[in-house]
């Protein structure tokens, strides 16, 4: 008896969790998407979705479908185009006065005015807001009050805002910086309505912007929808109606479901299937440039790495790396061998030049080893190159890198990685200048200017200048190309600065990226930008 | 004694609450386990003749078992590969050249080359040693200490089980990956000693249920009873008579880890806190080919394949030894 | 009965208070979890201390805690760095793990003990030798090996099953459940094998046989009953790590549970995920450990509590 009443009990208590899991399960439909609506592959963005709070591809791709900006990079050549700008006008490259056009309004039907950016400007500078792209703003004249190095905040809005009328604001540099109006395309700078500051929680929830698409239904962690904004003002209309991105745990299961139809767009092809891609997906498959180079940077705060004549040791390493054979057996031609520390999708004109590294950049196994031994050997008899293990699998290149460093050293230990558990600890041991070697270092641009590539990267102090590489002729160069007002002039001393890095081999170039998607035959037209985001608006379904 | 959960012992021997499960417990008794001479095998204790210990008897069955023999030859091979490797395998596993990426097999390399163009068969040779040490050492380990403090939480019962068995639950909730990240990143030591410290710290409370519940068991039959009436001390009672019986379960779930540790190996060199650099073992390989394998599934198939042949001797290893200590197969 | 249930559940408070205290501390010494939320570019000094006190990481780590107990007591769980609450992830997390958890647990009793009945009564046949290797495959081959091939297979090429979960309903999860369950499987047709095979010479088996009952009685009802306490054991620790371990399964087939959850939290250095998402794990344990006490009384009369 007593027996038979336990073993009730127990199964009673299963009944009940299964009726209790079986009531939880809530269904998935995108809400009424029927027509020519698209599925494509998410992330789960790792912020909020506020414009200046948002670093990462995946929140991006969001931001570029709801927001429309002063400036548009063209997908195709990535050059800055004016869009809710009429006109930015300088004489100084330092103040400037910009026109908005009229006829924009957000999806809800408010007006963006000339207030809707400088209150989302001030928004993004300000310390309080924990924007993580407030130093956008930094060239604006104020910032250091409304976004103190240390001590409190000492304004609530940056003084080198100014409305004029709701269709004229004004733009005060704290130092002249002739690009300026080029880097409005970035997200950061997106208008924002009144909503965004009076609802905030609501906002967050369901973003409202003022791009091709609105979004209709957000599942946090899960898909949202966008449909189709049919007010839209701009020349760039969605051409579907409407898109839903379904967040993937992990790229291969998004490929996969590709495979089985149940996806539309993947669009970042998991490298072990790389191989397989071109049988699989024949011609639904693309593999363009975008923004992003990787390097390998040193720390030239330890003295091994800073002594003189360990450039000599620095380029010797360069040469050891066969980059061609990495990116066409590791990467299947998803990345080219890097010739200079910028990206192609700059183009010549924007600053972009092949092989302005010469024969450092080449693969020279002799010279190499020469090269290594002249400069008095890798410090510490081995190299080590630092990466975080828990993102982007790094391991299989940096594996790639150190054997082509072995073999050219004859020496089958000369180079190995170093793995680091997680990304947080990564930049923790970067941020208190904890590498005793080269470590892995990729830079995704920001905006379309050469820049971008060198100022945040190699100038003296500068934001990302993780290995604290430091250099007059270098700085001066910088400085002097940013007051100059003509933009090819500008661009060919922003060349000579990186002949400079060249000759230090501050960071030792490793490939351009590319962007690469694939996708089901319901789709055409699909184009990756610069930044690699699938040009949505674009895709035509059926 | 009323903060006992367990105590059977007592219970028969009629010092117990008394009630309803009392009953059920002598009536199950008579029932079902009618004390007789054959479930004792080796009556323990008992004054008759020259005692002839349990653990020499199933020694000398071991001998006879060919099933024993094959898997320890099978194990002491490894262990000589894994000292020797060089003895069967010429170059070096850390030589790697990424123009032969992903070939079939070739001349010196019968297994073929993997994603990084490192011969595979070099490498399944020099990566027995990481994963035998491994392997076993975190076996041995988890296996000792698990059964020790799972044994005693069993046959004591009371404030040992409550605050053991508590202290296993919480054990448990450590996520492997926090564990890995927040113990083995500290760590500096290139051995493999920090990889398997961490998992026997981990593993335990796993072999420590399994000898709990199994003692709980054994500890109730007749025999054990006798032991204890005859006055047998709890040292001898645990070491003679309830180990032997009580092993079984330990030893399939252990033989069995055996092969879950190797690959943990990897699990932690993925997350970038096993093993330090260049290191080879079968369960880097493993998890370095898995993705490929569309493409190239002999990279995954012969380290695999090494480790399964592993498992497999232990398995059998265990199933003799388990058999060997049955007094009832005699 | 009642009364050993009731300290049982009594000592959870401990166990609780442990384990927080534990997890929170652990998640702490990973470091400091700001600098990795700027991205490759890295926070600005003024920004990452903003979000250091907001975040209360400027407060010493004993404060910290009290915080964060004296928060879950009210039912406020914090929140994930994308700005979720806790509770949130937690609610969309749970039900599709415990169903996932539910599939694999029941697979391994219905595949598992039936295939250790079978090869414990016939051992050293081929049925046996046969159930054997597809063990060692099982444990040789890793579960993201299994997992991708069944998706390859099934959902592709014979067009069975959909390759990733959406709603999460049993349906879905069936071959997910086997994925994730194949190992645990292993472990339990081989406790359930061995038991079997010592039992089945044991004295109340023969006493059956020569009673003359029926064979299929005999199986169920005697030797089956007392050989399943260290398969139940098993089955029990087993619950709470399918539960929060299913990290491969869980990315390979898109199911955004506990496993998934926990290691982002993990990898972000997320607290109030990770403590959150452990807690309940913890509870969890103990009440499948209580379960697995309970159940030891059923199958073993002779066992009782006090």
């Amino acid at each position: 008896m007593r027996r038979s009443a336990h073993a009730r009990w127990a199964v009673g208590a299963v009944v009940t969790a299964l009726a209790a899991t079986a009531c939880g399960s809530a269904g998935w439909s995108g809400g009424g998407n029927g027509g020519a609506v698209l599925t494509s592959s998410w992330g789960d963005p790792q912020n909020p979705l506020e414009p200046a709070n948002t670093n990462e591809v995946q929140g991006g791709k969001v931001l570029d479908m709801i927001f429309r900006g002063l400036k548009k990079y063209d997908p195709r050549t990535g050059r800055a185009r004016d869009w809710l700008a009429r006109s930015i006008e300088t004489r100084d490259s330092r103040n400037f006065t910009i026109r908005i056009r009229r006829g924009w309004t957000f999806s809800n039907g408010e007006k963006v005015t000339a207030r809707s950016f400088v209150d989302a400007w001030n928004y993004g500078a300000s310390l309080r807001n924990n924007q993580k792209n407030a130093y956008f703003f930094g060239y604006i004249d104020g910032y250091d009050r409304v976004h103190p190095d240390s001590g409190g905040q000492r304004a609530d809005t940056l003084s080198g805002l100014r409305v004029v009328d709701d269709h004229t604001f004004t733009v005060r540099l704290n130092q002249k910086f002739s690009g300026f109006p080029d880097t409005l395309g970035y997200a950061a700078f997106a208008p924002l309505p009144r909503l965004f500051f009076t609802d905030h929680a609501a906002w967050v929830r369901k973003p409202v912007g003022n791009g091709p698409y609105a979004i209709a239904s957000y599942t946090k962690g899960a898909q949202m929808y966008l449909r189709k904004w049919d007010g839209y003002p701009g020349p760039d209309k969605a051409r579907n109606d409407g898109v839903t991105l379904l967040v993937y745990t992990d790229s291969n299961t998004a490929y996969t479901d590709l495979l089985a139809g149940n996806l539309d767009l993947a669009d970042d092809i998991p490298a072990a299937q790389l191989k397989n891609v071109k049988g699989d997906l024949g011609d639904r498959y693309i593999n363009t440039p975008a923004g992003i180079i990787q390097t390998l940077a040193f720390p030239f705060y330890d003295r091994a790495w800073n002594r003189p004549g360990m450039e000599k040791v620095r380029t010797g390493l360069s040469m050891a790396i066969n980059r061609r054979q990495i990116t066409d057996t590791i990467f299947r031609k998803t990345r080219t061998p890097a010739t200079d520390w910028t990206s192609p999708v700059l183009g010549a004109a924007g600053g972009y030049k092949a092989g302005l590294c010469g024969r450092a950049c080449d693969y020279d196994p002799a010279r190499a080893k020469q090269l290594i031994k002249e400069g008095g050997g890798i410090p510490g008899g081995r190299l080590r190159i630092t990466y975080n293990a828990d993102s982007g699998s790094h391991k299989e290149w940096i594996d790639a890198v150190c054997n082509s460093v072995n073999n050219a050293l004859g020496d089958d230990k000369a180079c190995v990685g170093n793995p680091v558990g997680t990304f947080a600890d990564f930049r923790n041991q970067l941020g208190r200048h904890k590498m005793t070697g080269p470590f892995r270092a990729g830079w995704q641009m920001d905006y379309p200017l050469i820049q971008n590539f060198l100022q945040p990267l190699y100038y003296t102090g500068a934001s990302s200048n993780d290995g604290r590489w430091s250099d007059e002729d270098f700085d001066r160069l910088v400085d002097r190309a940013n007051a100059e007002t003509d933009t090819a002039r500008a661009v060919a001393l922003f060349q000579k600065a990186e002949e400079v890095v060249r000759d230090h081999m501050a960071a030792i170039p490793l490939w351009y990226q590319n962007g690469n998607a694939g996708y089901s035959d319901r789709l055409s037209h699909v184009a990756l930008n610069p930044f690699s985001v699938p040009v949505y608006n674009e895709i035509k379904v059926g | 004694m009323h903060e006992q959960p367990y105590e059977p012992e007592r219970a028969i021997a009629g010092t117990g609450m008394g009630g309803a499960m009392d009953l059920a417990a002598s009536e199950a008794t008579t029932l079902e386990g009618r004390p007789s001479a054959a479930s004792g095998g080796r009556a323990p204790g008992g004054p008759a003749g020259k005692p002839r210990s349990l653990w020499s008897d199933a020694w000398r069955d071991l001998l006879r078992n060919p099933v024993f023999l094959l898997s320890a030859l099978v194990i002491v091979f490894l262990v000589l590969i894994s000292l020797w490797p060089s003895a069967i395998a010429s170059g070096s596993p850390l030589t790697c050249d990424l123009a032969k990426a992903q070939d079939g097999p070739g001349p010196g390399a019968p297994f073929g080359y993997d994603g990084q163009g490192c011969n595979v068969y070099t490498r399944t040779v020099y990566g027995a040693r990481t994963s035998v040490t491994v392997g076993l050492c975190a076996t041995l380990g988890v296996a000792l200490l698990g059964s020790v403090l799972g044994g005693l939480a069993g046959y004591f019962g009371g404030v040992w089980d409550a605050v053991l068995s508590r202290i296993t639950d919480i054990v448990f909730a450590i996520p492997v990956v926090l564990g890995g990240l927040v113990l083995l990143s500290v760590v500096t030591s290139t051995t493999v000693w920090p990889v398997i410290g961490f998992m026997v710290l981990l593993g335990w409370p796993q072999i420590s249920r399994i000898a709990r519940g199994s003692v709980i068991t054994v500890k109730q039959h007749d025999y054990v009873q006798a032991a204890r009436a005859l006055g047998a001390s709890d040292t001898r009672i645990l070491l003679r008579h309830i180990a032997p019986n009580a092993v079984a379960p330990v030893i399939v779930v252990a033989t069995i880890a055996l092969g879950t540790y190797i690959a943990l190996e990897a699990t932690l060199s993925y997350l970038g806190v096993g093993l330090k650099p260049p290191s080879v073992s079968w369960g880097i390989d493993i998890s370095a080919a898995s993705p490929y394998i569309r493409n190239a599934p002999h990279a995954l198939l012969w380290p695999s394949g090494a480790l399964a042949v592993t498992v497999l001797a232990f398995i059998m290893l265990g199933d003799a030894v388990r058999d060997a200590l049955d007094p009832k197969l005699r | 009965m009642g009364r050993y249930v009731a300290r049982r559940l009594l000592q959870m408070v401990p166990v609780f208070v442990g384990a927080t205290l534990l997890i929170f501390l652990m998640v702490n010494v990973m470091g400091d979890p700001v600098a990795g939320l700027c991205g490759e570019q890295g926070c600005d000094p003024a920004t990452a201390a903003q979000l250091r006190r907001e975040l209360g990481l400027d407060k010493p780590l004993w404060q910290q805690y009290l915080t964060y107990m004296g928060n879950v007591f009210t039912g406020d769980f914090g929140t994930a760095f994308n700005g979720q609450p806790v509770t949130e992830l937690m609610a969309t997390a749970f039900p599709v793990t415990v169903r996932l958890t539910v599939v694999a647990v029941l697979l391994e009793i219905a595949v598992g003990i039936t295939l250790g009945v079978v090869t414990g009564l016939r051992r050293g046949r081929p049925v046996d030798t046969g159930v054997l290797l597809a063990t060692l495959v099982v444990i040789s081959v890793p579960t993201f090996v299994t997992g991708l091939l069944l998706q390859l297979l099934l959902g592709i090429r014979w067009q069975w099953i959909k390759p990733s979960v959406r709603s999460g309903t049993f349906d879905e999860l069936i071959v997910p459940g086997l994925v994730l369950a194949s190992v645990s499987l292993a472990y339990v047709t081989r406790l359930t094998r061995t038991s079997i095979a010592e039992n089945k010479r044991s004295d109340y088996v023969r006493t059956a046989v020569a009673k003359g009952l029926p064979r299929r009685r005999i199986i169920t009802r005697h030797l089956l009953r007392n050989s399943l306490i260290p398969v139940v054991t098993f089955i029990g620790t087993d619950i709470g790590a399918l539960m929060g371990g299913a990290i491969v399964t869980e990315r390979i087939f898109n199911i955004h549970g506990v496993g998934y959850q926990l290691y982002q939290g993990i990898l972000r250095q997320n607290t109030q995920t990770v403590v959150g998402f452990v807690t309940v794990l913890v509870l969890v344990f103990l009440v499948a450990n209580l379960l697995v006490d309970l159940l030891y009384a059923v199958l073993d009369p002779r066992i009782r509590y006090a």
